[in-house]
């Protein structure tokens, strides 16, 4: 009856043949059997290989089912969509894996006792000890680093995006360049010929200073970028209204930025966490607890897991801790990226009714 | 209250490009002057030197004199901060600040600009919201964001926090171009009631809205594209609209305009 009626009508130009909605499933889920078997028959080893080929007969398969049943435009789309997709899953796999190894190995040695005690009368092959001196460490030498870092970095966008023109802001925009591509390991050694110069012992607050170099760069690109955004209109309005530049610019441009900016700066410190050169340079480590940053050496996690890993010879013991301090330091930077998300929430500008 | 404004052989730049040249005019207290003219003619610009804001513009430059009762704004010494605070501006698309509630944002001027107290701000907020006829639709939710108003609403809250500092002069640079006929009338109407208060000048590219809201009209023109802009006359809205002195502004006006 229905086919009756579509026999009179006219054949339509715009309505095509298209693909039901399961069948790029149908095509993933038969490309991975037919890798699968190709592996087999071929007696390929390694399961990389298995995705790869499961991955490339995934896209060409798609193409030719595609153009076949829907013609070659729409295979072009589909191929684009499914190029994307394989490019997802090689960038995540390898992100799982990580988390997955870090989160199964680390959680063994991983309580209360181990976050609450040092390495102080704990031999590097013994099992036991922790890494309160660690976190101790890494919280002061971060924290005095974004203290110096990020105001000094903000204050240069803020130069570069509301004030600067001409020669200077050029040669402020081509150092902030050139900053940032400095090996964190460069920036170790100026600290570290800083601190021979006048005889110094390894302390936090050297480190603190070369992380702070490595930082600012990060912040005034991001900064920059936020402040930018910034419609002019809104400085307009305010310039308009009779208030001061500066005051336009802390009262009106910042807190419209403040949510990215915020982000920025929390990238920035997750990106510094990480760094191992220039503590292991100018900080040098150390088993016991040190509260003072300004005296003495002090641990940190990232060079906590780097000794772990080469002072340990082997043993079982200390390869367990290194793992648990990596899966503490995965957990402080996520920490800090929830909260500034958070933060960037919480301070957008609002549009509800 | 409201103050006359002398304009006397004003050039402005845009770098090394002239934007406007040699206009000489006067605004009237209390009444309410339209600028009209083709688009790129330097109405806009002209407006923007009224109040100084032209130079906040990269390159932006000055020759000539405007005179604030007898004080010229281009003197030397004068601060232009203190210029704009006598001489309020309304923009052509609806700025809100985002950040802040309808509330802080008629507030804004008088926090951020000038010395108040903390218990006169509520009454500065409530009057100058019901100087832009905006007080009845928002009293019940001051606190919330200026942003999540309709675009007509908008435009009255930028008016309301323009005429909070209470300045002389308030300068509106097509201020009804982006938003609906029921919003421009409340706009027009507004006007109206303002013009008691302030001098007010308006760019308009809508005639018939120059024709009705104003007292005086000046035509703008430019020779061709390139060409600085320039001031063809300035007289009554009547005569301008009736019987205009220049053939080139009855071209315009009656649309055999290229």
């Amino acid at each position: 009856m229905s086919n009756a009626v579509a026999a009179e009508k006219p054949a339509s130009t715009l309505q095509g043949a298209t693909l039901p909605t399961w069948s790029p499933y149908a095509i993933a889920g038969g490309s991975i059997v037919l890798a699968v078997l190709i592996g087999l028959v071929g007696s390929l080893d390694s399961k990389v290989q298995w995705g790869l080929i499961a991955a490339i007969l995934f896209v060409i398969g798609t193409y030719v089912v595609a153009a076949r049943i829907e013609g070659t435009r729409q295979a072009k789309d589909r191929i684009a969509t499914s190029l994307v997709w394989v490019a997802f899953l090689l960038a995540v796999v390898p992100l799982v894996s990580l988390l997955w190894t870090t989160i199964s190995r680390g959680v063994k040695v991983l309580d209360v006792y181990f976050l609450t005690h040092s390495m102080g009368v704990v031999g590097d092959t013994e099992p036991g000890g922790g890494i309160y001196h660690a976190i101790i460490g890494s919280l002061e030498q971060v924290g005095l680093a974004t203290v110096i870092g990020a105001p000094i970095g903000v204050l240069t966008a803020i130069y570069l995006v509301e004030y600067g023109s001409g020669a200077l802001s050029k040669a402020v925009t081509f150092f902030v360049d050139v900053m940032t591509g400095i090996p964190s390991i460069v920036a170790g050694l100026f600290i570290l010929s800083l601190m021979l110069m006048w005889d110094m012992q390894p302390f936090g607050f050297a480190g603190s200073c070369a992380l702070a170099i490595l930082m600012m760069p990060v912040v005034v690109r991001s900064t920059e970028e936020m402040l930018k955004l910034v419609p002019n209109e809104l400085r307009e309005a305010s310039l308009a209204l009779g208030i001061p530049k500066w005051r336009t610019i802390l009262k009106v441009v910042l807190p419209t930025a403040i949510g990215g900016i915020t982000t920025g700066i929390m990238l920035s410190v997750a990106r510094i966490a990480g760094e191992t050169a220039p503590v292991l340079l100018l900080v040098f480590g150390n088993p016991f607890i040190n509260n003072d940053p300004f005296h003495g050496a002090q641990a940190s996690l990232p060079l906590y897991i780097y000794q772990q890993f080469a002072q340990s010879a082997g043993s079982g013991a200390a390869y367990d801790r290194a793992w648990a301090a990596s899966l503490t330091l995965i957990a402080f930077v996520m920490i800090l990226n929830l909260v500034a998300r958070g933060i960037a929430r919480w301070k957008a500008p609002k549009t509800g009714r | 209250m409201s103050k006359r404004i002398d304009v006397s052989g004003l050039t402005a730049y845009y770098g090394s490009h002239k934007a406007i040249e040699d206009i000489s005019m006067t605004v009237e207290p209390r009444s309410v002057t339209a600028f009209i003219g083709p688009s790129g003619c330097g109405k806009s610009t002209f407006l923007r030197t009224l109040n100084r804001m032209h130079e906040v513009t990269t390159g932006g430059r000055v020759e000539g004199k405007v005179l604030l009762d007898d004080e010229d704004l281009y003197g030397h010494g004068i601060d232009p901060v203190s210029v704009r605070r006598e001489i309020g501006m309304v923009f052509q698309r609806p700025n809100p600040f985002p950040t802040m509630s309808i509330f802080d944002n008629v507030a804004a001027g008088l926090r951020l600009a000038g010395s108040y107290k903390k218990s006169e701000l509520s009454d500065v907020v409530e009057k100058s919201l019901k100087g832009a006829n905006l007080w009845n639709e928002v009293k019940d939710r001051l606190n919330k964001p200026g942003s999540g108003l309709s675009g007509g609403q908008q435009q009255r809250l930028c008016i309301a926090r323009a005429i909070a500092v209470e300045p002389k002069v308030l300068l509106m640079d097509e201020p009804c171009s982006a938003l609906d006929p029921i919003s421009t009338l409340a706009i027009e109407d507004l006007i109206g009631e303002l013009k008691e208060r302030f001098t007010i000048v308006i760019v308009t590219h809508n005639m018939q809205q120059a024709a009705r809201v104003s007292d005086r009209t000046a035509f703008f023109n430019l020779a061709a594209v390139g060409q600085p802009g320039r001031l063809i006359e300035i007289d009554d809205t009547e005569r301008i609209f009736s019987n205009p002195s220049v053939q080139a502004t009855e071209d315009y006006i009656s649309g055999r305009f290229g």
